[in-house]
């Protein structure tokens, strides 16, 4: 990254930044960078990978899970452990895997900031760091689930997942009806990166001509 | 690695305090009743790493606290349910 002016912003589409806390992330970025602490090479290999992630990845474990027994048992059972048996690692934090039933609905949020598995899935939707969200999933989610076009009965329990320390979350949609004899690849198509956060609950068969 | 305080199923309450550091615990959480859904690994804590101490690993759980016991009034059915990750020095024996 030679040539590269780091200090005004770390990428190169990156807006200037506007508020103080924005411009003390820069600063304090600049101080550990001079000090040593890592460089602006090792940074973009981060922002790479994150970059590179998507809710593709995640589409890929359900898609297996949903023609694996033995693997979704493994992945609901040790999230972290069935990651790395598909070639991926979200370490070092602990992958959670929250499955959806005829019963039960999961949704994640993170009130305290916005944790969310973005080696994983990539970056997350910006109403998933929104006050808004944060603040309402929590206290009123059946609420919050209907604005999102999931409207619950009362005979299905809503299982809302605050992820505040060093959990990644993500939910197991249902299969959809339909899908019989489905290959993973075709299965996992159907996948959306809002039904792995638990803001979608039923998966549209697509009908093709 | 210490062996965990609380198991599966245990009932216990989230310490209702504030430190003046970072810490991961809301306050909607604080001071409330939960059942230990899960025991998770050790992890850094970051109250003691913002003191310079280094990260000391802490115990950390899943503890499940019913929608209706957070939320009053609350708008949905008495099985609905928060989990949130809580670290061991958070967590006491609850009645």
């Amino acid at each position: 990254m030679t040539g590269h002016d780091h200090s005004r912003t770390f990428q190169a589409d990156h807006p200037e930044p506007t508020s103080d806390a924005a411009r003390i992330g820069l600063a304090l970025r600049e101080l550990l960078i001079e000090a040593g602490h890592y460089t602006v090479d090792e940074e973009q290999v981060v922002i790479a990978a994150m970059q590179g992630a998507s809710p593709e990845n995640g589409a890929k474990i359900v898609a297996r899970a949903w023609t694996d027994p033995a693997y979704r048992e493994r992945l609901l059972r040790n999230g972290g452990k069935a990651l790395e048996e598909a070639s991926f690692d979200i370490a070092p934090y602990e992958f959670t895997v929250m499955e959806n039933t005829g019963d039960i609905h999961n949704v994640i949020v993170c009130t305290l900031c916005s944790c969310y598995p973005r080696s994983l899935l990539g970056m997350s939707p910006a109403w998933y760091k929104s006050k808004s969200y944060r603040s309402r999933v929590v206290r009123e989610p059946r609420k919050v689930l209907a604005e999102f076009g999931v409207k619950l009965n009362e005979d299905v329990d809503v299982r809302v997942h605050d992820s505040t320390a060093e959990l990644r979350y993500m939910v197991l949609p249902q299969r959809p009806a339909g899908t019989d004899g489905w290959s993973e690849e075709k299965l996992a198509s159907l996948v959306t990166r809002d039904s792995l956060i638990g803001t979608q609950r039923d998966l549209r068969v697509r009908c093709r001509s | 690695m210490t062996a965990p305080k609380f198991t599966t199923g245990q009932r216990v309450r989230i310490a209702d305090r504030t430190p003046p550091v970072h810490h991961r615990v809301p306050s909607y959480a604080k001071g409330q009743v939960g059942i230990i859904e899960r025991v998770c690994g050790m992890h850094g804590e970051p109250e003691k790493f913002i003191r310079g101490d280094g990260i000391p690993a802490q115990r950390l759980y899943r503890v499940t606290i019913p929608q209706t016991e957070l939320w009053k009034p609350y708008d949905g059915t008495a099985s609905d349910i928060l989990e949130i990750e809580i670290f061991e020095h958070w967590l006491e024996p609850a009645e």
